[in-house]
This record gives structure tokens, sequence and C-alpha cells, in this order.
């Protein structure tokens, strides 16, 4: 593998967005063939630099070759025809077309009609090249992730692209999944292509990898080789300073169960079932962790434990007294909190253009008596919240929109937190946020369950759940597939239970 | 009542709404919902009446109408598109803009009747053959060249929406602009034509109205018909095809008040001015019970798009 002569080369790009410096200088080589990680926080500069790539956005300097040619975007369509190629985290597929449909939308070769022999066998060919499985009658809607997926790279790759670029392309797969995305990665570059791959997850990184560039703060950091580093290295890399990055389990007493559910179904608006008879239980001082593909019926879990799905069947039993039927304002008197961080993150619990106090006071208004709202009260938790999580905003008056994704998840949390609760049921509390702060959550969890707070905690990372939870349960398909004691589980197992595959291990776990 | 010179004129009725919904469904399925369809059959209508009635010359007259058409939504993209104001809102206005540009340029016309020489060209011509042909012939295929150029346009239309590239494209436009974009099609480009192009059949749709229907000026001519075209977009589920059948069968509801007067039926205009609303609003509850994803509006209806918002 030659550096002198990098098929990509990014020089000095610097783009800023009025008076935040965006990219500072940066610098990147990737060669045909290998795979590029891109490593950074939240805001070091990735989307903003492959965004500049895919033509998205217009350097302000610098220059980028491909082939030993300056190359200047003013359009994604320049980009395409430069051979860059971007599989973006949220697909760009129209739902309604076939997988051909959108496999030749926007192509000029084709002709006037749709109806094309040649390119029928154009997509055969590089199906097999490449070896993706795509069946090109099928339409979007009725495809799962992982085959979208297959598609925007396939659609890529049709356009003649020859460096791909991947956002965090495994966030919203299964472990099998991955494995099988890693497969097509490999043979991308076995045909000669450059793939740059952005993730969070060092476990990943560290396995499809040849070379790794760090960015902070918009500058490059350092571009290591895989086998010369490893994830500790690169982590201080990224955060800038030395970090501990092993996730505690504390060991609390064994206490009484706190929640029991029993038997639990829920049916969907369309009267179809969405939770089919689940039952677990949590104790004081525990976190149960939930594993599981999107869409396995988390939401509705949470929901109907908060009362807010209606329960078709079964018992919530908390604290010895059934929750079924309880308004959600009497579950939240009862001690019972949920935070559920949605993928737009802003879609629940918290209003966007409201500020931090008006936001606070939503949850609290109907404590107090009288027909005017007292202010005072939630001026003095907002202040606290923002000094307690350390949330970067310019006051508290400030509409939480503007403020970061994790600090407006810090905002939703420290909320919830605040009640005291004695149930916490958190969703994707770190969803989309980077390491430094996503261990500040984990650490918060971690003290409220030594305060002897049961915990419910849904999650995407398999390996955060097995570091942190004592034992977590996998849901597919609306049932609870297995509950596993998190210090024998394996990312395999829990990866197989997720899809409905049974395990012989699980068994004896779920004995209390 | 029920006679073939009854569904005859329901033909007759329904080629202004035709050339509307054509206009409409060619403009949502861009992603935009122009409601100003009412203001740009009445731009055309009163532009095509008044070019006619001048230069006696049917071309320029229907030139003319489809250049109002055109510019009412011109004036529609240019908000919404380039400078994303709300489109339900920049609709209404044009709506508004439409009827006060008929009223103000029709004043002096109004009573005036459409000359000679473009209401002889738009005389009823029967289809050697076809016209022969029992039921159907007398029905489909004796009627003026407009209404023939009505069938042509739909089925193009329908051709070009799901047989043709650019119909692809137009369709991920207005269902996804942003997987559009990304794959290097020029989505402001495409919403501007087919806005445009959408605009100048709702044009022709009113210039049908004060040439040949009426055929004379008179003050709002088209009495509601814009909106009972926007009713016929949802009614066609956005298709070429079935906008053919609904055009006709609102032209049907349309006319069917004055057939009843002249017989012993006792039945309100106003219950009968209802109808084509009642069944738009019947076939709109069966839409959205049936939740199929191939019948349902383009996704990104309404929405406006920005290549850099998240």
């Amino acid at each position: 593998m030659s550096t002198e002569n990098p098929y990509l080369k990014m020089e000095g790009l610097t783009k800023t967005f009025g008076k935040v410096i965006a990219n500072n200088n940066v610098n990147l080589q990737v060669n045909k063939g290998e795979v590029h990680a891109l490593l950074g926080e939240n805001g070091a500069g990735k989307s903003t630099l492959m965004n500049m790539l895919s033509g998205i956005y217009t350097p302000d300097s610098g220059s980028i070759f491909i082939g030993g040619n300056n190359v200047k975007f003013s359009s994604p369509k320049d980009a395409i025809d430069a051979g860059i190629g971007m599989i973006h985290q949220h697909f760009k597929l129209v739902d309604v077309f076939t997988a051909k449909e959108n496999i030749i939308l926007g192509q000029k070769q084709g002709g006037f009609f749709t109806n094309n022999k040649k390119m029928g066998q154009g997509i055969r060919e590089l199906s097999q090249k490449y070896q993706l499985d795509i069946d090109p009658d099928k339409k979007v809607y009725d495809m799962s992730v992982g085959e979208k997926q297959t598609l925007e790279i396939f659609k890529v790759l049709y356009r003649g692209a020859n460096i791909l670029i991947l956002d965090e392309p495994t966030a919203v797969l299964t472990p099998q999944e991955t494995t099988k995305l890693f497969k097509i990665i490999k043979r991308m570059t076995e045909q000669d292509c450059a793939v740059i791959f952005i993730s969070h997850k060092m476990s990943e990184v560290m396995e499809i990898a040849d070379r790794i560039t760090v960015l902070r703060k918009g500058q490059t950091i350092a571009t290591l080789d895989k086998d010369k580093t490893n994830p500790k290295e690169l982590t201080d890399l990224m955060v800038g300073k030395s970090v501990d990055l092993s996730i505690k389990r504390i060991e609390t007493p064994k206490e009484e169960i706190a929640l029991e559910v029993k038997n639990l179904s829920v049916l969907n608006e369309e009267k179809v079932q969405v939770l089919k008879g689940l039952n677990f239980n949590i104790r004081s001082g525990e976190i149960l962790g939930v594993a599981g593909i999107a869409g396995s019926g988390q939401k509705e879990l949470c929901e109907s434990i908060a009362g807010l799905y209606p329960v078709h069947e079964g018992e919530i039993i908390f604290k010895g007294e059934n929750l079924v039927g309880k308004k959600p304002a009497e579950i939240i008197a009862k001690g019972v909190t949920m935070s559920f961080v949605p993928e737009d993150r802003l879609g629940m619990g918290l209003v966007a253009s409201m500020n931090i106090v008006d936001n606070l006071i939503l949850k609290q208004y109907q404590a107090q008596k009288g027909f005017l709202i007292n202010r005072k009260p939630a001026i003095a938790k907002a202040k606290e919240i923002v000094k307690r999580f350390d949330i970067q905003t310019p006051g508290i008056y400030h509409p939480i929109r503007d403020l970061s994704g994790g600090n407006i998840q810090k905002v939703l949390l420290g909320r919830e937190l605040d009640s005291n609760p004695e149930l916490l049921i958190t969703a994707y509390p770190v969803r989309g946020l980077d390491i430094n702060t996503c261990h500040k959550i984990y650490d918060l969890l971690n003290e409220e369950k030594k305060k002897g707070v049961a915990i419910l905690f849904i999650a995407e990372d398999l390996d955060v759940l097995i570091e942190l939870c004592d034992r977590i349960m996998v849901i597919w398909d609306g049932r609870v597939s297995g509950i596993l004691d998190a210090e024998k589980a394996t990312r395999e197992e829990i990866g197989l239970l997720m899809v409905g595959e049974k395990s012989d291990k699980t068994e004896g776990a779920y004995a209390i | 009542m029920l006679t073939i010179s009854f569904f005859s004129a329901a033909i007759i009725a329904g080629t202004p709404l035709l050339f509307a919904t054509l206009g409409e469904i060619l403009t949502q399925k861009t992603g935009n919902l122009n409601l100003g369809v009412e203001g740009m059959m009445l731009m055309g209508a009163v532009m095509g009446f008044l070019v006619g009635f001048h230069s006696g010359n049917p071309f320029l007259a229907l030139l003319a109408a489809m250049l109002a058409g055109a510019m009412g939504a011109g004036i529609y993209a240019l908000l919404t598109i380039s400078l994303r104001a709300n489109q339900e809102v920049s609709g209404l206005a044009l709506t508004t803009f439409g009827t006060g540009f008929s009223s103000f340029l029709g004043q002096s016309l109004v009573g005036q009747v459409t000359p000679k020489s473009i209401s002889n060209f738009f005389n009823p011509i029967a289809i050697p053959g076809l016209s022969k042909i029992p039921v159907i012939g007398p029905i489909f295929f004796n009627h003026d060249v407009f209404v023939y150029f009505g069938y042509l346009t739909a089925i193009l239309l329908g051709i070009y929406l799901y047989k043709t590239q650019k119909g692809l494209n137009l369709r991920a436009v207005g269902e996804n602009p942003g997987a559009a974009d990304a794959a290097s099609i020029n989505v402001t480009l495409y919403k501007y034509v087919h806005i445009l192009l959408g605009g100048a059949l709702c044009g022709l749709g009113g210039a049908y109205l004060s040439l040949v229907y009426v055929p004379a000026w008179q003050e709002n001519i088209t009495a509601g018909r814009g909106w009972i075209a926007v009713a016929l977009v949802i009614f066609a589920v956005w298709n070429p095809y079935r906008a053919l059948f609904g055009a006709y069968l609102f032209g049907g509801l349309d006319i069917i008040g004055f057939r009843i007067q002249g017989t012993s039926i006792q039945v309100s205009q106003y219950l009968i001015d209802m109808l084509p609303y009642l069944v738009t609003i019947i076939v709109l509850v069966f839409v959205s019970f049936k939740k199929s994803q191939e019948h349902s509006p383009p996704k990104g209806l309404g929405k406006p798009y920005f290549r850099e918002e998240r």
C-alpha cells in the first residue's frame, strides 16, 4: 500500500459557517483498495468534511485531488461524476419505488423510456460482481433495513463510484447485518474501491479499517495504521486527553422486586398485537437492559408502563400495585419516570421552541395550585440542572432547539432524574452522542442505581448493554426472546435472540 | 334522464375540470400543493377570451390562456420554491389574485360573445369510424377538438409519469426530494418546470369555459370549478387515467341539476351542488381506510425542500 500516491487527497480544507470554524486546514489521504476510518466526537468536523467531498458544501479554501487531478465540486452531481458515492445515514430511497426504479433514478444514459433491457442487464452484472443480493422488483417499503442499505450501496456503485463514504452505516443494523455489510465492504476494496468509514463504535473501526484518521475540533489530529494503534490511543486522540473507557457495573445488594410485568399485551391502532405477552421484572438498584431491533416493541413497552399506551391484557405491578388503567400523572406521582429519545431526538418529551424553564414546568405545573403558574421553583431547578449536568447553553431562557443534541438529551434526563424516581425508564439516552458524553450519561445511570432506583435501559449498543447492565432482556417481534445475565452474555448470543433465534442458555437466566 | 345526450354533455362539462385536474396532478407530483387552481383557471379564461375576442384566432387565444395560467403558477413557484413561503397560503393568495385579475381585465368584456371564427373552430367534429360505434361513438367521439385534446393530454401525461425516465425523476422529486437530489436530479428545476406546465393546463381549463362552454365572458366564470379540480386530484389518487374518469363523472354531477329541473323530481339545487364534494369526502374516507402505499399522496407534498437542512 503506497502512501506516496494516494488516490484521494484532500489538502488544507477549511470551511466556516459564520463565526464557527467547522473544518480548519484538514488533510486526508485515502488509497485505492483500503478502508479508511474517520473518527471524531460530535462536532469534530467529520460530516462537514464528507459533505465537501460529496459536493454538498463548497470549501472556503483548500483543494481536493482525485487520481492526481485537482477537482472542484459545485453540486452533488459533480461529485458523483468524479466517482464519489455517499451512503447517507438516513437512506436516500423513494419508498414507493422498486429497487430498480431507485437504481435508475436520475440516470441519463437510459433514454426516454424507463423500460429498458440494457439497464436490467447492467443491474444483474453488477450484482454478480459484488455479490449483492438485490430483488429489482421489490418495493422499498417492503425491505428490511439491511436490504435498504444494500440497495443504497448498489445504487452508488451503479453510478460508477469508486470512492465510497459510509456515514455511520451500522447504527441501524443487527450484528448479523453488520457482519454482512463488512463482507460487502471487503469485496469493494478487493475491486479496488476506496472506502471511507465513519463510525462512533470503536470495535467496528478496529475490525474493518486499514487506516484511521482522527479529527478533533475541526482539525486533523493524526492518521494511524490500524495495526500500530489501539482503542485507548485512538480515544485519547479523539477526546484530546486521557479518558477512562471502561464502563463500571456497580454491585448493589439484591433488593426486592420493584416492577413486575406479567403477560403484557398491547394492540396498535390497526389492532395488530405489538407486544405479545411480555413477562419480566426489575429489582430496586438494578439496571435491566433491553436489546432488540428497532421497532420490536420498545416504544410500546415504555409507553405502556408510563400509562401512555392502552394495555390490552396483562399486569404492570409496581411496588405491589397494578399500574394498568392509571393515568400518566398518577403513575408519575408514584415515582415512575420515562425518557425516550427518538431518532430525531426532539420528538418526545421536550418542546424545541421552549426554553429549559418552560420545559421543566411542563412536567410539574400540575403539582401547583391556583390558576397562574409560579415560575420561581422551576427557574431554580433549571439553574441547578444546568450546573449539575454541565449543560452548555447561552442561558436557561434560550430555546432548547439551539442546543447541541447531547445537551438537549441532558436536559431531558435531568428533568426526569430531578423528580427522584423509583423506576427510571430510559430509551436510547446516548443516541448520537460522542464517547465522552455517553460516559457521563452512563455515570448518571450508575448514580441512580446506587440510590436504589430500578432502571429499564433500552439501548442500541450491545457492548454497552453487556458492560453496564445487570441483566439483558432481548425482545423480538413483541416477545421476550431471552433474558440473559449480562456478565455471561455475548454479542453473538444477543444478536441471534434479536432476530428470534432461540438460545438454550436463556432458560436459567430468567430464574430470579 | 340518463340518455346519450346527457353523457355526451357530461364529457363537455368535465373537460375544463379534466385540464385543471391534470394540471394540479402534475403540480402535486412535484411535491407542491397549489391551491390556486381557481385563480389560474380564471386568469386563463380571461386572457384566452381577451386575446380571442380581439384577434379572432383560436390558437393565439389558447396560447394566451396557457401563458396566463403559467404566469399565475410562476408567481406561486417563485414564492414557494425560491422564497420558501407557505404553500397553502401562497396558493390561496393566487386564487384571490386570479379572481381580481380576471374581474379587472374582464370588466369591458362582460356580456361579449366568442367571435364566430373561434366558435366555428370548436364545432363538434365526428371522428370517422369511431363515432359510428353505438352508444360509445356519440358519447365520446362527436365533440370539439378541445375535448379530444383532453383525452390525449391525460394519456400522454400517464405515459410521461409512469413510463419515462423524466417521469420517474419527477415522481421521486415529489416523494423524496432528498433522494432525488442525491441521485443528481435538479429538484428546483423539476419543480419549476412542472408547476409552470401545470399552471398552463389549468389556464387551458379556464379557456374552455370562456371560449367554448359558455361561450361568452361573465364574471367569475369558473364558479368554484378550480376547487372541484383540487378535490378531483384526490378522487383520482394522483393518477391521470383515473382523472379522466373522475372529471367526466364530476362533469355529470355538475349538469345533473339542470337536467332534473326539466323533470318532475323536486330536489334543491344546493343539495345537488354538494354532490361533487360529498363524493370526494367518501373517496377520501376509502383512501385513508385502505392505507395503500401506492394510492397515497406524494410523501413530500406540502413540504419545502432545502438541501442543507437536516
